[in-house]
């Protein structure tokens, strides 16, 4: 009945095909993002079943509610699951699927089947990780050290490595279509200094999905060749190097930190210049910060490894480098502030998403520059200080990107509006039950709670602030289900956007929301650069605001 | 605009009579520039995929430089520097064949085709019994029978050896045991980096065989013309970069110290 007010019924890439085959066998950029979405959605409701039961473990300072080997398994599956099903694919596989071509004026990726095959691979990875988790699960940690994971854990280890390793392959598939979208397949017109933002940070993160993933991949196999055939290369009782397996895992999950967080500051950059009406300050400074970030994000490994008994001479250059790479991330936020400097100013709820990725990401990348302290570090290395920070960067600073992204981009992949004053109410408590949950973290870890603990009876005093965590996941967890439901409550409900409900700018606005099937009618030619604000006029809402 | 408008003939008509050209892209030139630089794009993750391999072995080889050695010397050489020869064969092959592609000669070109599956299979075939050799020598790190100290794989059986590891100095019999439980170990991370260099090495040849496989039929069937082979020339990239990283394990694995052997 809704559909009413639409004067004509456009054919649009929702309405094109219907049945289930239309979806499972689509090319279509936009039908395998929403396929993804799905997905990765559900993923990140095990995942979050994970954290649940670890939160409440902690409530109490004994070990009362989860067998010790069972939280074990808890915080290794709900990491795994976390990084490698939900927040490395998370934006990239969504957002930038369904946009990125739009971005640049291109009908498709360059390569839209191997795009439903990079699908197919992570539906079945993730079958194969259920299967490992309905079997009995993993408890190596997120980080599969070794010789724990090759030689003494009696869990599915390798279950769990070989749908990392496939999941991997859908990641590189991606990262390769992006790359080779953003090379060859831009609008005329479209310059490379013409780019959005949106798709120089895809582009950076596509250059870490691709050099960083294989070596994962490859270090993941020996661990299994180690497991089944019994060889020795990372057991020091037999000649092996465990370092040098964590030099190997590092090479590409530090890089991976940026696989995650670069397709958040790709959204913020879109998001903040909309909603201050002006262009984005320092255009080429953000552009190549992102690269910038890229670059030094690979040689800052061992940052992870101050205490695994590598040298000191190694453990100074790696901080120094680790310092280094905190340079384009201020770039990034000093730039958005500076966008938003006498700005005209609206706080809708992408708007409130992106202002506390800021604020968020300023404290999770300032205490990864305290983690880089070789002395410091020594202090909390593996305690809750880590947990907080990294927490921090990938949920206050990638989730909070990607729930910001999903709302601006909502009415053009729906073509309608989620309720404003739900969204808001939403930001807020995901925001406040995010604090909640991590700054404790930071001061149980500063007191010395070790990570991956499960009993903290011997420091009772540990658990007021244990409390507090919790119950700010409690929050944290409403805020995550509230727009679930209005989001959903739109698809039906919800008021028809129109094409531009926030005037952007950008490519992907002038086409009507939902965009058809090949996005544009006729190849657009672009003229000018992107965030040309102060020729757009203001948004219907936010002009009845004034 | 309108200019433009005008002279813009409709997407599917223009579309209908080039079968090759898929709908999303402008034209030829810019589907083919998009999958050429896929593929390098993608052999660029390759060389990260087996760059973490190398790594491991750089790490190992400098730790164990001596075992690594004279377990190097009991790899067949003959027959390596052989497989070496017909690898770089079916790469001659498989650059013939998009030449002709190019000549649009459909004969020699399924001939050069043929004759590059003929070489990668001859390739896995003398790999297979290398690997077969080396089960007999009691060389696979996994079995229980490995043994490096006695027997017929006993890596004193190849001259010089026994200096390069300096069994000959040791004649305390407790000290030697030791040294070769030493040497027993520190040869079976070289013999599991060999199995998993060369083995992964193998899966990428299977699969180019198999690529190959589609793309000779395709050629029989007359697909590739002097205007349209890009399946052929990216399948001829993957296949020069599986012969490449044999290049690098040829050295790496057979010649670490010939001297004297």
């Amino acid at each position: 009945m809704a559909t009413v007010a639409v004067p004509v019924e456009q054919k649009n890439y929702l309405n094109a095909e219907y049945g289930i085959r239309s979806w499972l066998f689509t090319t279509d950029h936009k039908r395998i993002a929403l396929l993804y979405l799905v997905s990765i959605t559900a993923m990140f409701f095990v995942g979050g079943f994970f954290a649940l039961l670890i939160r409440l473990e902690l409530l109490t300072p004994a070990g009362d509610l989860l067998l010790a080997d069972t939280y074990n398994k808890m915080f290794s599956m709900h990491g795994q699951v976390m990084v490698f099903f939900f927040l490395i694919p998370s934006i990239p596989a969504v957002l930038g699927n369904f946009l990125i071509p739009m971005m640049i004026g291109a009908k498709d990726l360059a390569f839209p089947r191997i795009n439903l095959l990079s699908w197919y691979i992570y539906i079945v990875a993730a079958g194969l990780y259920l299967w490992c988790i309905f079997s009995g699960g993993v408890d190596t940690g997120w980080t599969f050290y070794t010789p724990y994971s090759s030689l003494f854990s009696n869990t599915h280890v390798i279950e769990a490595g070989l749908a990392i390793f496939i999941a991997g392959f859908s990641s590189i598939l991606t990262g390769l279509n992006f790359v080779v979208t953003v090379h060859r397949m831009r609008a005329p017109g479209m310059t490379w200094g013409r780019l959005p933002l949106f798709v120089w940070s895809h582009y950076a993160t596509s250059i870490i999905m691709l050099l960083g993933t294989p070596v994962i991949a490859i270090t993941l196999v020996l661990v299994v060749l180690e497991r089944t055939l019994n060889l020795g290369i990372f057991d020091p009782s037999r000649g092996g190097d465990p370092v040098l397996f964590q030099h190997l895992f590092w090479f590409y999950s530090h890089p991976a930190v940026y696989i995650m967080i670069l397709p958040s500051m790709a959204v913020v950059s879109e998001i903040i210049p909309c909603f201050s009406r002006k262009r984005v300050f320092g255009y080429t400074f953000v552009a190549m910060s992102s690269i910038g970030i890229a670059v030094i994000g690979f040689l800052v490994w061992a940052h992870h490894m101050f205490v695994a008994g590598i040298s000191l001479y190694s453990a100074l250059v790696f901080s120094f480098l680790t310092f280094l790479v905190a340079v384009p991330s201020a770039i990034k936020v000093f730039n958005w502030t500076a966008t938003m400097y006498k700005g005209s100013l609206s706080f809708s709820t992408p708007m409130l998403y992106a202002i506390g990725f800021i604020g968020l990401f300023t404290i999770g990348g300032l205490t990864g520059v305290f983690l880089a302290t070789l002395g410091v570090d020594v202090h909390v290395h593996d305690t809750y200080f880590v947990i907080a920070h990294f927490h921090y960067v990938m949920v206050g600073g990638a989730v909070l990107g990607f729930l910001g992204g999903m709302h601006f981009w909502w009415p053009k992949i729906t073509g309608r509006l989620y309720p404003e004053g739900w969204g808001r109410l939403a930001a807020v408590i995901v925001f406040i039950g995010f604090n909640l949950t991590f700054f404790p973290q930071f001061i149980l870890g500063y007191l010395g709670m070790p990570r991956r603990y499960w009993d903290y009876s011997h420091m009772p005093e540990w658990q007021g602030l244990n409390v507090l965590s919790t119950a700010g996941a409690s929050i944290l967890a409403v805020g995550y289900l509230l727009p679930m439901v209005y989001m959903l409550w739109s698809l039906r409900y919800g008021k028809i956007a129109g094409d531009n409900p926030w005037q952007a700018t950008g490519l992907e606005w002038k086409t009507p929301s939902p965009p058809p099937t090949f996005n544009f009618d006729e190849t657009p030619i672009v003229t000018e650069e992107a965030y040309e604000y102060d020729k757009m006029p203001l948004p219907e809402e936010v002009s009845l605001e004034r | 605009m309108s200019d433009s408008h005008a002279m813009e003939t409709p997407l599917a008509v223009e579309h209908e009579a080039r079968p090759e050209l898929r709908h999303h892209f402008a034209d030829e030139q810019q589907q083919r520039n998009a999958a050429s630089l896929g593929m390098w794009w993608f052999l660029g993750t390759e060389i990260m995929f087996f760059g973490g391999m190398f790594c491991g072995y750089l790490v190992y080889r400098r730790m164990y430089f001596t075992e690594f050695a004279a377990a190097s010397r009991t790899l067949n050489l003959p027959i390596g520097a052989f497989n070496t020869v017909v690898l770089l064969c079916s790469s001659l092959t498989v650059a013939m064949a998009v030449r002709f592609a190019q000549l649009g000669n459909r004969k020699m070109q399924v001939r050069m085709l043929l004759l590059t599956l003929v070489f990668g299979l001859a390739f896995l075939g003398i790999k297979g019994k290398e690997w077969g050799d080396k089960y007999k020598e009691h060389h696979i790190p996994t079995f229980n029978h490995y043994n490096v100290i006695s027997g017929e794989g006993a890596l004193t059986n190849v001259k010089g050896n026994a200096e390069l590891l300096g069994l000959d100095k040791i004649t305390d019999p407790v000290k030697r045991q030791q040294r070769e439980a030493e040497i027993q170990q520190r040869t079976k991370i070289f013999y599991s980096l060999y199995f998993a260099l060369t083995g992964m090495h193998a899966i990428h040849m299977i699969i180019g065989v198999g690529i190959f496989i589609v793309i000779t039929w395709m050629a029989h069937k007359g697909r590739f013309t002097p205007e349209y082979h890009t399946p052929l020339e990216i399948a001829g990239l993957y296949w020069h970069f599986v012969d490449i990283v044999w290049i690098y394990l040829f050295p790496l694995l057979y010649l670490i110290d010939r001297r004297g052997a």
